[in-house]
């Protein structure tokens, strides 16, 4: 695995800002129309960090109208334009599934810069 | 077929022009060194024999070490003939490297030694489906092979009747493997796809 990262050396997460589960983070995905191409916002929770090297990807949860939408994206996707670090979650483990059986208050997370 | 040798390095994904993640296999392959001509004359058939892998000169044995010497060239770890290959155009000694053979986007055929799994069942070795559930009074039944032998006729078990046995490591050509991305500075070549073997596995490379 090590030769592997050596040789591709194509880690994306680099360029983006750092962030871990339970940040809100704002993703800007390129969206192809017809011939057309135009950037998507989604906004949400990071509940998952999972992988490593190249096939390493990052779940993105928010609630819309209601129902819970969950995206993986892979770090490498040359589909994320660029990433933005809304806010830092302070959360107590590394995945956050426990959020999906969560709604309204129950499911929000606490700020780490609010003491 | 032309080809090369290669060592198995693992498999990762790439994206695509249309960003789609496409599974690939790295294989680092070549450069291959001509050890031997096989000429029509001399051996009766015509073929390239090509060396892989640097090897320090105590390591080679002596009668191989010989053949080394009289072609003048540098001892190598493994050697692999390939036939159909224009030999008229090749000289012993010349390096043959990755992206003098190979495009993005042409198809090969794989040949490695699959990974052995040792003493398997006729489900995981030939696909059987097993006898059957596991209520109805029957205790042992789930994996069995089922009846192999009949009854008065034939009486006895047919010749190639497939059966447990040891599964694996046999030599495996998996054909028209799509090229997805050659690296000629590194020598690597990425394969769309699973090939046979171990990572690590030495596997030959046909265009």
């Amino acid at each position: 695995m090590d030769r592997l990262t050596e040789i591709l050396n194509n880690q994306r997460s680099s360029e983006f800002p750092q962030f871990k589960s339970g940040d809100k983070i704002n993703v800007h995905v390129r969206v192809v129309e017809g011939n057309k191409e135009r950037i998507q916002q989604y906004q949400g929770d990071v509940i998952a960090i999972k992988g490593s090297g190249a096939g390493k990807s990052f779940t993105v949860r928010k609630v819309t109208n209601g129902v819970g939408v969950e995206r993986i994206f892979p770090f490498n996707s040359p589909k994320i334009a660029k990433i933005e670090l809304v806010r830092e979650g302070k959360v107590r483990r590394a995945k956050l599934y426990y959020l999906r059986n969560l709604s309204g208050k129950a499911a929000r997370i606490k700020d780490k810069n609010i003491h | 077929m032309p080809g090369l040798i290669g060592r198995k390095i693992g498999m990762t994904n790439l994206y695509n022009a249309s960003e789609t993640s496409i599974p690939v296999t790295a294989v680092e392959i070549g450069p291959c060194t001509i050890t031997d001509i096989k000429t029509k004359e001399r051996d009766g058939y015509t073929a390239l024999q090509l060396g892989f892998g640097s090897v320090k000169e105590k390591a080679v044995n002596k009668a191989q070490l010989v053949n080394f010497k009289k072609n003048n060239v540098q001892p190598v770890k493994y050697l692999k003939e390939f036939r159909n290959f224009d030999i008229t155009q090749y000289k012993v000694g010349q390096v043959i490297t990755v992206e003098t053979l190979f495009k993005e986007g042409e198809k090969v055929s794989v040949i490695g030694i699959s990974k052995g799994k040792g003493f398997q069942g006729v489900m995981k070795r030939h696909g059987f489906g097993g006898v059957g559930g596991r209520t109805h009074g029957q205790s042992d039944r789930e994996r069995a092979p089922g009846s192999v032998g009949a009854s008065s006729y034939p009486s006895r078990v047919l010749k190639g009747t497939r059966m447990a046995g040891r599964t694996g490591n046999d030599r495996v050509t998996v054909k028209s493997l799509e090229v997805i991305k050659i690296l000629p500075e590194k020598n690597i070549i990425f394969i769309k796809g699973a090939i046979p073997g171990a990572i690590n596995s030495i596997v030959e490379i046909n265009k």
